[in-house]
């Protein structure tokens, strides 16, 4: 059967209620129209996990989808505050969240653990920090061989990743360039992976150039073609980052009021995110089209 | 030639840079500090961003530190797995920058919470990387506003350690890198003695009082604290004219 299927349908069927679900994508192709599906569909109690909650946990938190917020580093990039995120924890609107906090290496080899099945994996972090006292899967151990101690975290391993990347073939090998984030320990981590590309190619494409394959396909579950299925965020060769948006949801976020309002008509009001690249302005989408700068082909030799 | 608190800290962040060096580097400040140094004194400084791109030389400003300009020409891109682990945690990045909404005597930072951890006054970012870089590069420059709120004697909370309790603070700890060698703000250029913080110069028209006002304890000042030297006619062109004509950071 085919993996090919729509972003409704596929979190439909990969996600329930109270499940922890990982966007990926760190600054680059952050996975936006996933975002808003989950918001659409009203799901409630998701514990998300991100490195950099975004603007799209913001928006989940403030549409109420949210139980528990699992981070590295909240806030909006180059702008400031994640409001909605600071509301919920302060103030507890819409609902209070629990926190879950990292460093980004602390996360990123949660993530790495459980990828490749490790009970715990050590790093040179923490120490001399006050985030382990504040956070249980945080622990200290000595080295088996020597005196040295470290500090190690468990495997992470999410119900759901949702990940993203320029082009797949239908078959679920994803070719990604630019900042790969964590995008492939998060696809390895996760017992069921959605992967959102802009474009579906022939597998003869990725089969040219198999270093460039992100993920292949037996760890993907679902493929979305979405066409500026990032945006604001970006794919590197597609379109920019629409710095806007980040600049203005400082504005939209200011109150729940108001970001309720930008939910309902950028978000609920659209059925999907043909309906919300159409509803942008042309001009915008001008504004966001990426010169061409090719890499030089390679030669895999023909043998 | 008139400058502002910005510019003028720009200048001296840049002049924090060594000619080589991997630098670790974040947005605002020091993004224009490591174009500034680039342009000046250090052509073979080497720009890593935490987002994992390697060697960066940016045709524009970027806004984040994953934005597509950062990307494009780099010399190489890491994940994020690979960039904390194969360059941060293996000790390959010689200075990062760091800000943070709080900074001590010993030049911890906190950009975690005001307050309580559990009931905070204030919810700020996190660490992010800010953590690893200052555990692990050789030097950590910092750059903040002066004020005595975001100078007290210990922050409220530790994200990112730098001599932790004083001396000997970082060995006992196990960190590898060198920790904090500079703290710029808009009143002055701070380094450490005995992993103290102490005065090493005064920017224009600030006195020693207004420091010490701006300042959450009996801060130390160098025995040969002087005024600090005034951006040239060249670095302040480059900065309006070629790394921000813009002004979106000045």
């Amino acid at each position: 059967m085919s993996k090919v299927t729509s972003m409704k349908q596929a979190i439909s069927t990969a996600i329930s209620d109270g499940d922890s679900v990982y966007l990926a994508g760190f600054t680059h192709l952050i996975p936006f129209a996933a975002g808003h599906e989950i918001i659409r569909q009203e799901y409630t109690d998701l514990e998300v996990v991100r490195a950099t909650p975004d603007l799209i946990y913001d928006q989940m938190i403030a549409a109420g989808c949210v139980g528990k917020v699992t981070f590295s580093w909240a806030g909006n990039p180059g702008v400031g505050s994640l409001r909605a995120f600071r509301r919920a924890i302060e103030d507890g609107v819409p609902n209070p969240i629990e926190l879950e906090e990292y460093t980004h290496f602390g996360l990123v080899m949660r993530l790495y653990a459980g990828a490749v099945g490790l009970p715990f994996v050590p790093l040179k972090t923490f120490s001399g920090s006050d985030l382990p006292a504040e956070n249980d899967n945080i622990r200290s151990v000595q080295s088996p061989f020597g005196d040295e101690e470290v500090y190690a975290v468990p495997p992470l391993n999410p119900d759901v990743a949702v990940v993203r990347g320029q082009r797949a073939d239908e078959n679920g090998n994803v070719h990604l360039w630019g900042i790969p984030g964590e995008h492939k320990e998060a696809a390895l981590a996760s017992d069921t992976v959605i992967l959102s590309v802009e474009e579906i190619v022939d597998e003869s494409v990725i089969r040219s150039d198999p270093n460039r394959t992100l993920v292949t396909a037996d760890d993907i579950d679902y493929i979305v073609e979405e066409p500026y299925g990032s945006h604001p965020s970006y794919a590197q060769g597609y379109y920019d980052r629409d710095n806007d948006a980040y600049l203005n949801w400082d504005e939209v976020s200011q109150t729940h009021e108001s970001t309720q309002e930008w939910l309902d008509e950028w978000v609920y009001s659209v059925a999907d995110r043909d309906e919300y690249i159409r509803k942008l302005s042309s001009d915008r989408l001008l504004d966001l089209q990426t010169g061409n700068a090719y890499s030089e082909p390679i030669n895999m030799g023909e043998n | 030639m008139s400058y502002s608190d910005t510019e003028l800290m720009v200048v001296k962040a840049a002049q924090e840079l060594r000619d080589g060096d991997s630098v670790l580097v974040g947005i605002g400040i020091p993004n224009l500090a490591a174009n500034l140094a680039k342009r000046t004194h250090a052509p073979d400084l080497r720009m890593i961003y935490e987002s994992g791109t390697i060697d960066s030389d940016p045709s524009s400003l970027p806004l984040s530190i994953g934005d597509p300009v950062l990307a494009s020409g780099a010399a190489s891109i890491e994940s994020l797995h690979g960039g904390f682990n194969y360059y941060l945690q293996a000790g390959r990045i010689d200075a990062g920058f760091l800000g943070g909404a709080q900074v001590d005597k010993h030049g911890n930072i906190n950009s975690t919470v005001i307050g309580d951890y559990d009931d905070p006054d204030v919810r700020l970012p996190g660490s992010g990387g800010a953590c690893e870089i200052a555990s692990n590069v050789e030097r950590t420059i910092i750059t903040t506003s002066h004020q005595r709120q975001r100078f007290p004697e210990e922050v409220d909370f530790v994200t990112s350690p730098g001599f932790i309790d004083g001396e000997g603070g970082r060995e006992k700890h196990g960190l590898q890198g060198g920790g904090p060698a500079a703290v710029i703000t808009d009143m002055a250029v701070m380094g450490f003695q005995n992993e103290e913080m102490v005065v090493e110069s005064i920017h224009p028209g600030v006195d020693r009082e207004d420091v010490q006002e701006a300042t959450g304890w009996d801060i130390k000042f160098a025995g040969d604290v002087d005024e600090t030297e005034p951006p040239t006619e060249d670095e302040l062109r480059l900065i309006r004219d070629e790394l921000d004509p813009d002004g979106v950071y000045l």
